[in-house]
């Protein structure tokens, strides 16, 4: 076994403890006080063992196992965005390329590694063939609001998502294989940071950040930051940073998340949804579990590549 | 000979059926709305907006299995007898109420099929609007059958069912699906009163139904037509 397949192995037993200690948190508190915040939380940890199993998985089988599981991700949430977006009869053909064309090259030039490619195709070339496509059919009716959703759709959805596995092509000196791990720790830190940020908002959040459109509060994202930094500096054994360049790394990559978090919440407003889909039992969609993670790591990929990458 | 084929025939139905959930689960992952109505064992005659051929089975398939089972669709025989494959589907798969959409060719009244299907205690989908709505209108105007349906029946729930998006997901002319999200929407059942006439009923319906659209966003794809 090498040192990443035992890192693995120690991550995902040290999930599933913490798993089943909320599992059996669960129980107790169906018999004790059984109502409808117990089933709510009861469900969103059985959505949670799933994720985590999937992306246990994942890790283990590599970079295959990553790039496609992101890409059904992407998927899933491009269709989630998609469903709500300004759309006519006209984009119907630009509308499949992005799911079927776009979306799977983008990928595959990530799974190849080939970051010439894969850093300007979303940007620059569906960005500017997606509209041609579009606009043979001849409609003009707030073409630009049309185009523009869709290439926001494709670069939150697809472009954002496929920097998570574009994390396994950074080649940071003396990473090796352990670059899969980068991954976990990109996860870890935000996924935890938003729930911890949850946690404390509901304990000493008095300041809204933007009132009328989400509870997030300044107190509870500072305090959830200062936990992803704490975690990441615990964890930083998962990364080539070192302690402090973690607890950087995952200060940064956990409030750029929130951040995110806060648009997509301004957009589901605006199209007047509370949740994006009903795909993931207890939390929403696909997009309402990935906002954070989506908005996190193509500033996680760059800043890693500028600060780290000689 | 014939009981084995009866079972093959059985099995190839089951597996049709199951095959057609699953295919609109990946394409739309659809999603029931029970706004109105709880998903329970009770005679229903659940009446849509129809704005492509994917909307009958998208609703078969939102239904849970067991109310699916006495569930049958009212469609056109014209379509549905078009091809063996067709027929298959129609007849033994969803077990289609068919009827002929043509008056002057008929010859035998659809109501009476309607209505038989209801005495032996099926429920039903039915698509009031007669055919496919290409407007601009969420809904076109009513055609008589939910009114006669609504007075021979006056004890059976009419439950409007608003079928969301699929004319994004399959414009007609379109061969490519989108895997865009579709919701269907359960509303309150709509009875006749005592004394209502047609066109009080009809519009009542109607606006039961509409009411039950999403705001906006369903509505974009459409228009691109009256316009052009």
């Amino acid at each position: 076994m090498t040192s990443t397949t035992g890192d693995i192995a120690l991550l995902v037993i040290g999930t599933f403890a913490l798993l089943t200690a909320l599992t059996f948190l669960g129980e107790v508190l169906a018999l004790r006080r059984p109502g409808p915040v117990v089933e709510t939380y009861r469900t969103r940890v059985h959505s949670w063992w799933a994720m985590v199993i999937l992306f246990g998985l994942a890790l283990i089988l590599g970079q295959a196992g990553v790039t496609l599981l992101f890409a059904f991700a992407a998927f899933a949430a491009l269709r989630e965005f998609l469903t709500f977006s300004t759309k006519a009869r006209a984009d119907h053909l630009s509308l499949a390329l992005a799911f079927f064309a776009v979306l799977p090259l983008q990928f595959l030039f990530v799974w190849l590694g080939w970051t010439g490619l894969f850093t300007v195709f979303i940007p620059v070339y569906a960005f500017l063939l997606l509209p041609i496509v579009s606009v043979l059919r001849g409609n003009s009716d707030r073409f630009l609001m049309r185009v523009a959703e869709t290439q926001w759709g494709l670069m939150i959805c697809v472009y954002c998502a496929s920097h998570v596995p574009a994390l396994m092509t950074l080649d940071i000196p003396g990473i090796g294989d352990r670059s899969v791990l980068l991954i976990a720790f990109l996860i870890m830190v935000v996924q935890l940071g938003d729930l911890l940020d949850f946690w404390f908002g509901r304990r000493i959040g008095r300041h809204k950040i933007a009132p009328g459109l989400s509870p997030k509060t300044w107190e509870g994202m500072l305090a959830g930051v200062a936990s992803a930094a704490l975690i990441g500096a615990v964890v930083a054994w998962l990364t080539p940073f070192g302690v402090l360049g973690a607890a950087g790394m995952a200060a940064l990559a956990s409030a750029t998340g929130m951040f995110g978090n806060l648009v997509l919440a301004a957009i589901k407003r605006d199209k007047g949804v509370n949740d994006w889909s009903h795909l993931i039992p207890g939390q929403g969609g696909f997009l309402d579990q990935l906002d954070s993670v989506l908005f996190a790591a193509p500033v996680f990929y760059h800043v890693a590549h500028l600060v780290w990458m000689p | 000979m014939t009981t084995r084929n009866s079972l093959v025939r059985r099995m190839a139905v089951r597996a049709a059926g199951h095959a057609i959930t699953l295919f609109a689960r990946i394409i739309a992952a659809p999603r029931a709305d029970w706004r109105g109505i709880a998903p329970e064992q009770k005679q229903r005659v659940y009446y849509a907006n129809h704005v492509s051929n994917g909307d009958m089975p998208m609703i078969w398939s939102v239904l849970p299995a067991a109310l699916r089972r006495q569930t049958r669709p009212v469609a056109a025989a014209d379509y549905w007898l078009k091809t063996p494959l067709r027929a298959f589907a129609g007849a033994e798969v969803f077990r289609a109420v068919l009827i002929d959409r043509r008056p002057e060719a008929r010859t035998s009244d659809p109501m009476e099929a309607i209505l038989a299907a209801i005495e032996e205690g099926s429920s039903l989908i039915i698509f009031p609007e007669g055919n496919r709505n290409m407007t601009d209108d969420p809904l076109l105007p009513f055609k008589a059958g939910l009114y006669n349906i609504a007075k021979a029946r006056p004890d059976v729930d009419l439950v409007p069912t608003w079928v969301a998006n699929l004319n994004a997901i399959l414009p007609k002319g379109e061969v490519i699906p989108l895997p865009l999200i579709c919701t269907v929407t359960f509303g309150s059942p709509v009875h006749i009163q005592p004394d209502e006439g047609k066109d009080a009923f009809l519009a009542r319906a109607s606006t039961a139904l509409s009411d039950l659209a999403p705001p906006l966003h369903d509505r974009v794809a459409k228009g691109e037509e009256a316009r052009a």
